[in-house]
């Protein structure tokens, strides 16, 4: 029992013990430093600034770069198209993701392929898809094309009529956004006890769209709100569909693809800091209201 | 290789909260203590402080006369044993009661997997197996060696939990409420065995529980603790014969004693609903009079009573009553099953054994009491 | 009748929007340019040229390149993002000290804010040290995962703290606990995890396309990219090819294992 000896220690136990956990959330807690907090605070300064990267000398120069902004044409046409391409995929991408989810949530052995089929464009590379759907969508070599023209319709210019742009970029956002939102409406549909359907039932609930307003639609608030915010902050950082499809012609970059235009095409750094500043503000604030409810939870 | 435990003015906060103030308590090699109290008393922080799972604000914890308190658990050479027993789940029995033996006696290198065996020397390993094998089978475990802790009842576990603390040779065996997973049937078996256990290892065991019987049953000393202070440390006799506090006195003892509000007058004879119950006390003032259910007995007078429930318990039946005379003070009286129940609502007349009476002041601490004359309560 | 099979005729309808781009791809991969404008939907080519089209796509731009670029990245980024979130997810979860709380919240704070909002200070950061086009600076501002670390902290929450206590007395390290005992019944977690950096980080562009302007340093995203610039058009049937190839990993992965791949890729809805 010689290594009993505290002598040997030069710390106290409870000393040893708090060490340890800092030594353990230390590496993690650097990087939040380095990735997160300095970034942001880096940020922070930029946008106060004319500042350009490489540039020799800059100066500062308060808001400017943000009232700038708000006389933009084209930062104000990136806002518009990008709360335009929220517009359709937020509401296409929660009903159309509910509808399937309430339809597969039925089948028993068919269930496995559904939740393939649909969740498959989820995972697949958006970049490699984007290119897919260009050629889908060509006026004169798609397939699309000629199923509208053997209907007796005139071909669609889904990627040259330039009002048509944002429309079918929001198309393509809410083909890879159902299936995610189907699983989480999925889940939500488990969580409903058996039980409370039956009471519903039994309550003179009887059509099935009765059961759906009564029971299932409120129960399915929380993952409702949920899926709403995630659809919503996946829809403002569209980014990779513009980059392959239109590369902004026309007037149909959105908010990231400006951001990346300003800030790293152009180097624009203190201009592109304060668009940047923009976009994290729209983000937090639809995200807010969970990361509150999340701080709770973990907090007791 | 049992040891002393020696400790020495234990303070500790949980932020705001006092958990325990000011423990002293000393173990003898070999003996059973057990730590009792009510849920929150500070019996499983002191517990835990002894090995060395929480530090003390104050004090020392010292084992033999050696001072551990900042030294590591796994330095201390203590064994514990869980409540809900703890066995490392993705282990089998075997692996889980050699763990102790492979930490202590092995090196990293030698615990690491496939290349481990490598370096291991063979008498090492042979020696580790034996080791675990005679542990398994002081607890009749030999069956199990090979299965996972998910594949054991609770009482299974128990006996392996066991096996692994006593596998190393502990210096004391800690033990937190080891037997309050288990069923009734279970618990009451379990508790003779392990009397036998301690009994066969002359170990040194400090038990933490919060059931009074197995604490009456199994110690050699018993330590009442209540708001983070020993409240009376004596043998199970001294703790039911002669309760320091009424703390003690309330806690110890199944059904729970009669208290009844008594007064002592000026010449220090107690009375009890203004009668003179023939007791004499130094002490003066408002005093709590408490009597075990054994201790009353149905009589021609004595306190007036109502019936109000008999519970069978074999050979005894309890009989609940309440105390004639508006308040709302009830009694449990025990009596042998021979004689004929009461009936329920029957009214009838106490008498109390005045040598077994306990009082206790308005501060709670007992006061003593001596017998004046026969009379009549 | 019609009752009983209407939903599986919507949901059949709807697949096939949902999977038309994955067989067109497909069937444009092994057809000849002279079939590739052709718009019909049967599935067998007159002539067979997968293999020319295949080729193509390998040799016209450095595919391969691409692909184990991607590996290297996504094998580096996950590597360390569990190296460093589970030893501090372990600490938040089971160890007390100073400043935990205020490193919990911060984690949980820095859940909302996404990459792209870092870009830009990381970006002149990475230029200033001359890191650009480097592996380091694709993979550096995702070696923490603040949702790798929530991930796990609420996995190993639930770990009895008996065990820990009768390991610590047994006389295991803390890093041994941590990874040996901790982590291992955390794996479904991790492998959940896993899937979820991997995808992400196998299909991002954004931030590659920031710090990388050499071609051999491409992930297959950006790869696709050049690829699909180069070429513009010319040959449909090669650019289908390179797209089969970049999204065959991950479709293989995910028909080998739905339920973990779900699991992974929607796990933020355990927030």
């Amino acid at each position: 029992m010689a290594d009993m000896a505290p002598a040997a220690r030069p710390r106290s136990l409870e000393d040893r013990r708090l060490r340890k956990g800092i030594l353990f959330a230390l590496p993690a807690g650097l990087l939040l430093l380095a990735i997160y907090i300095v970034p942001l605070l880096v940020l922070g300064g930029f946008s106060l600034t004319d500042y350009r990267l490489g540039a020799l000398n800059w100066h500062f120069i308060g808001l400017e770069n943000f009232a700038h902004a708000f006389a933009d044409p084209v930062f104000l046409r990136a806002l518009r198209n990008t709360v335009l391409y929220a517009a359709i995929v937020i509401p296409c991408g929660i009903f159309l993701g509910l509808g399937v989810a309430l339809l597969v949530h039925g089948r028993k052995r068919t269930r496995g392929f559904w939740e393939f089929a649909y969740f498959l464009p989820v995972t697949a590379t958006l970049v490699a898809m984007a290119t897919v759907w260009q050629f889908l969508l060509h006026p004169t070599l798609g397939p699309v094309n000629a199923a509208i023209t053997f209907l007796g319709f005139d071909p669609v210019s889904f990627l040259g009529n330039p009002k048509l742009l944002i429309p079918t970029l929001a198309l393509i956002g809410t083909w890879q956004v159902v299936g995610f939102n189907m699983v989480l409406f999925l889940a939500g549909l488990t969580a409903i006890p058996k039980d409370l359907l039956e009471a519903a039932r039994l309550d003179g609930a009887k059509s099935p769209i009765d059961r759906f307003l009564t029971v299932t639609w409120p129960m399915l608030g929380p993952t409702t709100m949920f899926v709403t915010v995630t659809t919503s902050i996946t829809a403002f950082k569209v980014f990779e569909t513009v980059a392959v499809l239109t590369k902004g012609r026309a007037g149909s970059e959105t908010l990231l693809y400006a951001l990346y235009l300003e800030g790293f095409d152009y180097s624009n750094t203190g201009y592109a800091a304060a668009l940047t500043l923009i976009f994290l503000a729209i983000v937090l604030v639809l995200s807010i209201g969970q990361t509150l409810k999340l701080e709770k939870k973990v907090h007791y | 290789m049992a040891r002393s435990l020696t400790l020495t003015g234990l303070d500790k906060s949980f932020g705001a909260t006092p958990v325990l103030r000011g423990i002293d308590l000393s173990v003898n090699p070999g003996e059973f203590v057990s730590l009792v109290g009510m849920s929150g008393c500070g019996k499983s922080t002191l517990l835990r402080m002894i090995a060395g799972l929480e530090s003390p604000d104050r004090g020392r914890v010292a084992i033999d006369g050696q001072d551990v308190t900042e030294a590591d658990p796994s330095d201390r050479n203590l064994a514990m044993v869980f409540q809900s027993y703890a066995l490392y789940p993705h282990m089998s029995v075997r692996q889980n009661i050699a763990t102790p033996l492979r930490m202590r006696q092995m090196t990293l290198a030698q615990r690491l997997p496939l290349i481990g065996r490598l370096l291991t020397p063979a008498a090492l390993r042979s020696e580790i197996a034996r080791a675990v094998e005679d542990a398994a089978e002081t607890l009749q475990i030999t069956a199990l060696l090979d299965r996972k802790p998910a594949q054991l009842s609770g009482g299974q576990r128990q006996r392996v939990a066991l096996a692994r603390a006593l596998v190393r040779n502990p210096a004391a065996f800690l033990m937190d409420e080891p037997l309050s997973n288990l069923d009734a049937k279970l618990r009451a078996h379990m508790r003779e065995e392990l009397a036998a256990l301690h009994k066969r290892l002359g170990a040194t065991f400090i038990y933490v529980t919060h059931d009074q019987i197995e604490a009456m049953t199994m110690s050699d000393r018993i330590a009442l603790m209540s708001e983070g202070r020993i409240e009376q440390l004596g043998t199970p006799d001294e703790l039911y014969h002669s309760p320091a506090t009424l703390t003690v006195a309330r806690f110890i003892g199944s059904p729970t004693i009669n208290l009844l509000p008594a007064e002592a007058d000026a010449e220090g004879r107690v009375h009890l609903f203004g009668t003179d119950t023939g007791l004499s006390t130094p002490a003066r003032g408002p005093l709590t009079l408490g009597l075990r259910s054994e201790d009353l007995r149905i009589a021609e007078q004595g306190l007036p009573v109502q019936v109000l429930r008999c519970e069978t318990h074999g050979a005894d039946r309890y009989i609940g009553a309440r105390v004639e005379g508006g308040e709302d003070l009830r009694l449990t009286l025990r009596q042998p099953t021979l004689h004929p129940a009461p009936a329920e609502g029957q009214r009838l007349h106490l008498a109390m054994n005045g040598e077994a009476a306990h009082l206790f002041d308005a501060e709670g601490r007992r006061a003593s009491v001596t017998r004046r004359e026969r009379v009549a309560a | 009748m019609l009752r009983r099979y209407l939903p599986h005729l919507v949901l059949a309808l709807g697949a096939v929007v949902m999977l038309l781009p994955f067989y067109w791809m497909g069937l444009t991969a092994i057809r000849p340019p002279a079939e590739v404008f052709d718009i019909s939907l049967w599935p067998i080519p007159k002539h067979f040229a997968g293999v020319e089209n295949f080729t193509q796509a390998a040799t016209s731009v450095p595919m391969a390149r691409f692909m184990l670029n991607g590996v290297i990245v996504c094998g580096g980024i996950l590597i360390v993002q569990v190296a460093t979130a589970v030893p501090c997810a372990y600490a938040l979860a089971k160890l007390r000290f100073p400043g935990r709380r205020i490193l919990l919240s911060m984690v949980i704070a820095a859940l909302c804010v996404p990459m792209q909002a870092l870009a830009l200070p990381l970006f002149v950061g990475l230029a200033k040290t001359h890191m650009l086009n480097t592996y380091f600076a694709m993979m550096a501002p995702f070696f923490l995962s603040v949702f790798a670390i929530f991930l796990f902290y609420q996995s190993f929450r639930s770990y009895p703290d008996e065990i820990l206590e009768a390991a610590r007395m047994d006389g295991f390290s803390e890093m041994e606990i941590c990874w040996g005992l901790v982590l291992r019944a955390s794996l479904p977690a991790l492998a959940a995890f896993a899937v979820f950096s991997i995808v992400a980080h196998w299909n991002d562009l954004y931030w590659p396309m920031i710090v990388v302007t050499k071609t051999e340093l491409a992930p297959p995203p950006l790869g696709m990219l050049f690829f699909s610039d180069a070429e513009t058009g010319a040959n449909y049937g090669a650019l289908m090819a390179g797209a089969t190839l970049i999204t065959a990993p991950i479709v293989i992965c995910f028909l080998l294992a739905r339920k973990q791949f779900i699991a992974g890729i929607t796990m933020t809805g355990v927030k």
